[in-house]
């Protein structure tokens, strides 16, 4: 069509309307970094989304296959991130069940706390990373600093901060440390300080309330045909957690509330997980309570051996004593020594590993631990599948094992929270507005090891 | 849970003996294998039915087959002929499982994992699939939640969904070629999209 | 016009140069590429109890156009690498990248078909800060050493490869070179 110098006959030609093509993401400071969404726009307003996921696959199901049941575990910690223990966990749980065994009592109750405690750290997160990306950057770091004394309290029980391996196939690393019930009362209370001056500034607060209400609603309906479960889901009304509805470990003895959101709307999930960490904390405060007695009295000669000590000793052969005698291991391995270990781990031969001083101290210990370490031998459970839920800071974590009666699990299958809620969220961007994606999608706390695996 | 076995005891009685291949019960969680001809008649029945109403498609997953129970450790080896040493068997059970079908037939199964919030139970749904046709339908007209799952499965396996919208991988790139979860994948080889092949 | 104007001629500019690196030094404007779980480590060093701010690097920039500092933060995997890439590629020069985490530096114990064995297969790294996640206090110390680094005036125009890695973390990678 050749340029002419006059106006075409029919005015209605000359514009025309489009929708826009958007991408946010992969790299975008709101997204957490590895989401990618194709939008659709007509102005501000999301016609249709579309979620690109996976670049954070991290071939984690393939990983589990390639070596012995507790390898697996690490691989675990690098799923939900933020609340890995929930991970390590709901893993365990699972070779358990498929293995027939159960944990302790002390050690379902100490699974039980930790638990709370990064079921909160991750609330933290995500109810700070919201508000930073709303601007609200106080929050953020008074939620931050909060979450540092609760990292503080799992590095004093785990010897690590986030990537902490501290489930076990039958139990747990070891024992809490000493003075922890009193240090974990009190890190609690001011967690609650911490959470009361940030419902101070959010709750009511004008411009949050106005950006939270109203936008990425769900109904329960859609949710549930989702498979979304979770906040998100307590959030458009449906109380449905795995704690109350399938208990596992101790979580039958404990009181706790779940709260549940209305209209399925940012503000109401916020208002869940605000809820959720009170009533985490009131969790952890009952097992405290509850949690039964310490370790197994065992008859020291009140001999202490520096675990080099006991090493050099034990390869010369001289074992005389050591029947009675506990060790002194590193300080990040505190509270695995004899006493501690058979308090927190199952009594199961096939599963577990010896204390220490069995290990070094006599030959049936090193037998039993040499038949489970090495390749080839190790935990065998029967033949046979078993999906065990246990309740993700998202939602329902799921993990399904097949095994085929070796030492390597045959199929760890995840089944993530936040994967069906990705899944919905194309829809349910589609009505609101660009600026609405970031409550959204903070809301959703996607947690991309868990989401791509 | 005293309700599970009424699952399984309804899922007979509603007749549908010629879908059903095997039904059992391993660790108390009930697993029925289905022909995949059934599976949509099978899994609407399990939503829409007031005793039973599977509200959730929680997982859709797949298992690949090929090399179960053949792995050295599994065997026993040359020097401990079988029967092995008490630390090389697991733990005598009561119960034993059975996959319901020959591993040389039915390379894959396609899981899937339902869940009912009114009543509280699970139920686990198994598709036996073969190599040479690796076609199942598709859920996505049930629950919405099968649409991403199966395309993960698509994506990891090579198991395809007919019927589903919209049918491409989802955690890897359009450029990878092969399906990483197939048990004949090495881990290690990689398909960079930039940068050397290592 | 002699000899002598020339020496100091060079000491004006090697004074320059000293200035110019001690202000952009302490004045880094970061480009967080967050991916994986040291994201979280990422956050908690650079809020208030460890506090990236006091070492002048408090202010990411989200756009690679206004950042001079990259830290890959997280997994790389195959399907991010071109993104990355072209991330490294619109930042404007003198650009450093700070390899934060053992996935970044040498791919950590993902040695899986879907993740790239350390970033310096695909763009130059200058620092690298190992850790699964690293402690806030190795981020500050690398931090540090960027800061010297930036500070003396040399981005990574010697290019560190996998060819500079040490002999066992050569590539490419054999896992099983020693049996």
């Amino acid at each position: 069509m050749t340029p002419s110098a006059t106006l075409p006959a029919d005015p209605t030609r000359v514009t025309e309307t489009r929708h826009m093509f958007l991408n946010m993401g992969p790299q975008h400071p709101a997204m957490h970094g590895i989401i990618q969404f194709i939008l659709e726009l007509d102005g501000e307003r999301v016609v249709g989304a579309d979620a690109e996921i996976g670049y954070l696959h991290r071939a984690f199901e393939k990983h589990g296959e390639y070596g012995p049941y507790n390898n697996v575990i690490p691989y675990t910690d690098r799923l939900n991130y933020v609340s890995p223990l929930i991970n390590n966990f709901g893993y365990c749980l699972a070779v358990e069940r498929l293995l027939g065994i159960e944990a302790t009592e002390r050690c379902q109750y100490i699974r039980v706390i930790m638990s709370e405690l990064s079921r909160i750290t991750d609330h933290l997160t995500c109810v700070g990373a919201s508000g930073m990306e709303l601007g609200a950057f106080t929050v953020f770091l008074y939620l931050i600093k909060a979450r540092e004394w609760l990292w503080e309290l799992v590095e004093a029980v785990t010897g690590a901060r986030l990537t902490i391996s501290y489930g076990r196939v039958g139990g747990v690393k070891a024992d809490l440390p000493p003075g922890f019930a009193e240090r974990t009362r009190k890190v609690l209370e001011q967690v609650r300080g911490v959470l009361l001056e940030c419902d101070t500034l959010l709750t009511r607060n004008r411009i949050f309330v106005d950006r939270m209400q109203g936008t990425g609603v769900i109904s329960k309906e859609r949710a549930i045909s989702y498979g979304i479960t979770g906040p998100f889901l307590r959030g458009s009304g449906l109380a449905l957690d795995t704690r109350k509805a399938q208990p596992y470990f101790v979580y039958d003895r404990m009181d706790f509330d779940v709260p549940t959101g209305e209209h399925g709307d940012n503000y109401d999930r916020y208002l869940v997980r605000m809820e959720e960490m009170e009533q985490s904390m009131r969790i952890v405060e009952q097992a405290l309570a509850q949690l039964p007695g310490g370790p197994l009295n065992v008859d020291y000669e009140g001999r202490v051996l520096p675990a080099d000590v006991m090493v050099d000793q034990a390869k010369m052969g001289q074992v005389a004593g050591f029947r009675g005698v506990h060790v002194a291991l590193d300080p990040t391995l505190e509270g695995s020594t004899r006493g501690f270990h058979e308090a927190v781990n199952a009594g199961e031969k096939r599963a577990v590993l010896p204390a220490k001083e069995d290990t070094y101290g006599n030959i049936e210990g090193l037998m039993h631990h040499f038949k489970l370490i090495m390749l080839g031998h190790g935990i065998r459970p029967p033949q046979g599948e078993y999906y065990s839920a246990v309740e993700g800071a998202n939602g329902e974590l799921g993990f399904y094992i097949v095994s085929d009666g070796s030492d390597r699990p045959y199929r760890v299958r995840v089944h993530p929270p936040c994967f069906p809620i990705m899944g919905a969220v194309s829809e349910i961007l589609v009505g609101d507005m660009v600026a609405d994606i970031v409550p959204t999608f903070g809301s959703v706390n996607m947690i991309g090891g868990e989401l791509d695996r | 849970m005293a309700e599970t076995p009424d699952v399984l005891q309804t899922l007979q009685a509603a007749l549908f003996p010629q879908h059903l291949l095997a039904v059992h019960q391993y660790r108390a969680q009930p697993t029925v294998l289905l022909k995949r001809e059934g599976l949509l008649e099978v899994a609407r029945f399990l939503r829409d039915e007031e005793t039973l109403q599977f509200n959730f498609l929680m997982d859709v997953t797949a298992v690949d087959y090929l090399k179960f129970g053949k792995s050295l450790a599994s065997a026993p080896t040359l020097a401990t002929p079988a029967p092995l040493p008490y630390y090389m068997m697991p733990k005598p059970q009561a119960e034993a499982w059975e996959r319901g079908v020959s591993n040389d037939d039915y390379r894959f199964d396609v899981v899937y994992h339902v869940y009912s919030s009114v009543h509280g139970h699970r139920l686990r749904l198994k598709v036996p699939v073969a190599t040479a046709d690796p076609v199942v339908p598709s859920l996505t007209g049930l629950w919405h939640s099968a649409n991403w799952f199966e395309r993960e499965v698509w994506d990891m396996f090579g198991i395809r969904f007919e019927g589903h919208p919209n049918l491409r991988r989802i955690l890897l790139y359009e450029e990878f070629k092969g399906h990483p979860l197939r048990k004949d994948y090495p881990i290690r080889k990689r398909q960079p999209l930039i940068g050397p092949v290592y | 016009m002699g000899a002598a104007d020339l020496s100091q001629l060079s000491w004006i500019t090697t004074r320059l140069d000293a200035a110019l690196g001690w202000a952009r030094k302490f004045s880094i404007f970061q480009y967080p590429f967050v991916t994986a779980c040291c994201g979280m480590e990422y956050m908690a060093t650079a809020t208030s109890h460890y506090d990236m701010d006091r070492f002048g690097a408090g202010f990411p920039r989200f756009s690679p156009r206004q950042a001079d500092v990259l830290f890959v933060v997280g997994t790389i995997s195959h399907k991010m690498a071109p993104v990355l890439k072209r991330i490294y590629d619109q930042m404007a020069d003198p650009k450093w990248v700070v390899a934060f985490g053992v996935c970044t530096c040498t791919g950590g114990f993902y040695d899986d078909y879907a993740t790239v064995l350390g970033i310096d297969t695909i763009i130059p790294v200058d620092v690298y800060i190992p850790g699964c996640p690293p402690r806030p206090e190795n981020v500050l110390d690398g931090l540090m050493k960027l800061q010297d680094k930036i500070g003396q005036g040399r981005t990574a125009s010697l290019p560190a490869g996998p060819a500079d890695r040490p002999p066992e973390l050569q590539m490419p990678h054999q896992p099983d070179a020693h049996l």
